[in-house]
């Protein structure tokens, strides 16, 4: 590729120092127009903070940041953006309520007679979805709009303020994988009229499919660059994490046993009330994982509420253990069905922000001894407790006393998992168990859950996922709008035969179960 | 879902309103005129009482927008009005040897400055000293009811107050000239306040930028706005409404001060604010709903038509109040950033 001599933007030693913390230290980097840089790294790596750097949210500790050749000082996005800095924020940065017009305007606002011209930021909206294929209803509500649709409308509102470099901070976080292709598409689209990128991620697969050059931080320090033409994801990993990480489960065959979970004929609504579950059967044995596969939004989350009991059927039957537990209440099915739940929501539903490490440990046991005794809560067996989780399951925290909301997203999970798997189950249900964390706690998960399966516990796991599908499941049960298409054997199961089973296409005839 | 709700709550609205101006024309036209209970519900004078009751609540209900689209609680506008209402009566008995006009706009200048320091005040200790934005406006309110009676000297008598002024034409038509267009000039600014702010808020700049600051001021952040000089300009803005509110019961309404005049209407105001969903009109609509319970309490009363003892009947209004909050709340749909502090650089990311 021959680019410019100069780059588009560099950041040259750049330190950026927290009390306490230093986030980064030293980095420098450099992209030009017409080329995607990849910034890969694990949770807490510092590339959010980079970013922010970069966009004049944070003020670098030392170190100078230089566009076009020149110098400059980031003072404020005001700043950045004028400059054609761009960024597509990993949260997005869009007011819900507020037409897709008012929010790509929004401090940039089109005015005529002393009001806002919607008119004309209009045109120019619709000529730039045109230019870089970037479909969008300017006059919908941004919060009636899918994820992968606000990415757009963040995007666009970076290009409506003439970004030339645009950074993407973790992008694909929140698609699915068909959102995902249609990000790429689009990137692919935006590096051909010139565009400079810096694209944000920890998944090795994106990386080495969109990028041109890779950049590997960790611990706030560039520890390596790698060419994405030669680099593999074992490599990239290794460089990731700081030591070698195996990416394929180890796993031997299964020895299913009787069957754990049963469900027949569910039916249940979701909360606006249309059905999202159709008639859904599934068995789940003790001694294996069953994996449910499916786009988002085909009713698994649904379905594992209503198996946990947060949820209510509106017909068929749930039966844990064989016993009935229909309508039973969360409570009874975690107690007396000896059941474990990894939410996909854990911010929601796994754990409480402002909770100690320690009383995380125990949201669902701290009522029984040893940890409450008559009507007292026994501290000295929860710190115990907590202590022991803490070290099993690599949780790493300043202290038990630390809330768990302040621990970064990795370790938050295995705070959550430390605590659903450390009680003697017969059932677990794992949602998203490894969604927006990292490398080494995705593997340190996947280990965890397959131990639980060789120790004879039936396990449903859902995942968005399909490599996480494949990976651990011995079954595979593809849902689609809230009927379970087909379930397959992990034996007999191809990436292509489920992503088309995903699509709502059932190929040939299988017998089995509907 | 909320959108069937409000759209099958405006057409009852409009149904009932339209019945209205047919009755009221009919009770006030014809010799359904005689009968004393339709006189109660629907006589001019009935109907101008409304008015009057209502301003105050109208120019609350303002501030209340506008502080809260902003992203700042504002409970505290019944000490914002009280110290408006003060600060006129000062200035107006100071001035009771000028000329009587210059003497009502300078009472109107005091209400809009007090009015607009207690805004600050909220704001500094909202933001700057990130105290509760509810303690901070209880402290407001009580810093004003005391205040007030502190310094209030019992033997002043403010001297004549604003007049109505009936625009010409327009206060020829039969009935709703003398209920709409015969009116004292802080009640038409009221009225043309309403619009002013509606239009600022959903097609000015400055409109999508407050509305953006107490939605998500993140969002309003990362693209160069300000948030923080947003919510206090716009607080003190509320407060300066607020205050004018208080200039008006003093300068056009009663003529005088009495300690705790504003008896709840900031309260009401912020309960008119709500019913409304945090809309200009809406709010003004909720609060000529109140107004018009009001004037009905005043109505029955001298009319004396029913023996329900006195007590009962001036409860009507507050009992409308909560009745109506209260179906509402939960359906209404208040921005999503109220009452949080916003900083900027904190490396909490």
């Amino acid at each position: 590729m021959n680019h410019p001599a100069v780059p588009a933007l560099e950041a040259r030693s750049i330190t950026k120092i927290f009390p306490g913390v230093v986030a980064n230290q030293e980095v420098s980097l450099h992209v030009h127009a017409g080329e995607i840089l990849a910034l890969l790294g694990e949770n807490g790596a510092g590339k959010s903070t980079l970013m922010n750097v970069l966009f004049g949210l944070y003020h670098p500790t030392q170190g100078e940041i230089w566009v076009d050749g020149q110098p400059v000082t980031l003072k404020t996005p005001r700043d950045a953006i004028a400059l054609g800095i761009g960024m597509v924020h990993q949260h997005f940065q869009l007011v819900p309520v507020m037409t897709v017009i008012d929010n790509i305007m929004l401090g940039d606002e089109s005015i005529r007679y002393g009001l806002l011209d919607r008119r004309s930021a209009e045109e120019r909206i619709r000529a730039l979805s045109r230019q870089y294929g970037l479909a969008v209803d300017p006059h919908s509500v941004v919060e009636d709009l899918p994820v992968g649709i606000r990415q757009r409308v963040e995007i666009l509102k970076a290009l409506y303020r003439n970004a030339k470099i645009l950074i993407l901070d973790e992008p694909t976080a929140v698609l699915t994988p068909q959102e995902i292709e249609g990000l790429f598409a689009v990137m692919e689209t935006l590096k051909r009229q010139g565009k400079a990128m810096i694209f944000i991620t920890h998944k090795l697969k994106e990386v080495l499919r969109i990028a041109d050059r890779i950049l590997v931080l960790r611990s706030g320090r560039v520890v390596g660059e790698a060419d994405p033409q030669t680099a593999t994801q074992p490599q990239l990993a290794a460089l990731m994490v700081g030591r070698e990480v195996i990416l394929t489960v180890e796993k031997g065959a299964a020895h299913p046993g009787a069957a754990v979970l049963e469900v027949t004929d569910l039916q249940a609504k979701n909360d606006l009330g249309e059905p999202a579950l159709r008639g859904v059967s599934l068995q789940v044995r003790s001694g294996e994982i069953v994996g449910v596969a499916g786009v988002q939004g085909n009713g698994q989350t649904e379905l594992v509420e209503v198996i946990t009991g947060l949820r209510r059927a509106s017909g068929g039957q749930v039966r844990i253990g064989g016993v009935d537990r229909t309508h039973a209440s969360p409570g009874q099915i975690i107690h007396a069905g000896r059941c474990s739940h990894v939410p996909e929501d854990r911010h929601a539903y796994g754990m409480v922000d402002s909770y100690t490490v320690a009383d995380n440990l125990i949201l669902n046991q701290y009522a029984q001894p040893p940890f409450a005794r008559a009507a007292t809560i026994q501290q000295a067996a929860i710190a115990e407790h907590a202590e022991k989780l803490v070290k099993k399951f690599d949780v790493r925290t300043p202290s038990i006393e630390t809330p768990g909301g302040s621990l970064s997203g990795g370790n938050q999970q295995k705070m959550v998992v430390a605590r659903e798997f450390s009680r003697p189950i017969q059932l677990l249900i794992a949602a998203q168990p490894t969604r927006g964390i990292d490398v080494g706690s995705i593997e340190f998960i996947h280990q965890q859950i397959v131990a639980k399966r060789d120790e004879g516990v039936a396990v449903l796991l859902v995942s968005a996922e399909l490599d996480e599908i494949l990976a651990l499941s011995d079954r595979i049960a593809v849902i689609f709008q809230g009927r379970i298409l087909d379930v397959v054997d992990r034996a007999a199961a191809t990436r292509e035969g489920l992503g088309l089973l995903m699509a709502g296409v059932k190929a040939e005839p299988t017998q089995g179960v509907r | 879902m909320g959108s069937r709700f409000f759209r099958g709550t405006a057409l009852l609205a409009m149904f009932l309103a339209v019945a209205a101006v047919a009755m009221t024309l009919l009770v006030n036209t014809t010799s359904l005129g005689e009968h004393p209970w339709l006189r109660v519900f629907f006589s001019v004078s009935a109907l101008n009482f409304t008015l009057r009751a209502s301003v105050p609540l109208i120019l609350g209900a303002l501030c209340g927008i506008l502080c809260e689209r902003t992203g700042i609680v504002n409970i505290g506008i019944e000490g914002m009005m009280l110290a408006g209402a003060f600060a006129a009566f000062v200035a107006k008995t100071s001035t009771n040897d000028w000329p009587l006009l210059a003497s009502l706009l300078f009472g109107v200048g005091a209400s809009l400055a007090v009015g607009g320091a207690m805004g600050l005040l909220h704001a500094l200790f909202s933001i700057r000293y990130r105290m509760d934005q509810i303690i901070s406006g209880t402290v407001l309110i009580i810093l004003a009811a005391g205040i007030s009676a502190y310094l209030f000297d019992r033997d002043a008598v403010a001297e004549g107050k604003f007049g109505a002024i009936a625009l010409p034409g327009l206060s020829q038509i039969p009935v709703f000239g003398e209920v709409f267009f015969s009116n004292p000039p802080l009640t038409y600014l009221a009225l043309l306040l309403v619009v002013v702010v509606h239009v600022a808020l959903f097609s000015s700049r400055w409109g999508v930028r407050t509305r953006a600051c107490g939605e998500h001021p993140r969002a309003a952040d990362t693209v160069g706005i300000d948030v923080n000089r947003f919510r206090y300009v716009n607080t003190m803005l509320g407060g300066m409404l607020a205050g004018l509110a208080g200039g008006f019961l003093v300068l056009e309404a009663v003529g005088q001060f009495q300690e705790g005049m504003t008896a709840g209407r900031g309260f009401i105001s912020l309960a008119a604010m709500i019913f409304g969903n945090w809309m200009p009109f809406g709010a003004t609509a909720a609060a000529l709903l109140f107004g018009y319970t009001q004037a009905l309490q005043n109505e029955l009363l001298l009319a004396g038509i029913t023996t329900v003892p006195r007590q009962f009947v001036s409860m009507i209004p507050y009992v409308v109040t909560i009745v109506v909050v209260s179906g509402f709340v939960g359906r209404v749909r208040p921005p999503a950033a109220e009452g949080k502090v916003y900083e900027t650089e904190s490396g909490s990311e």
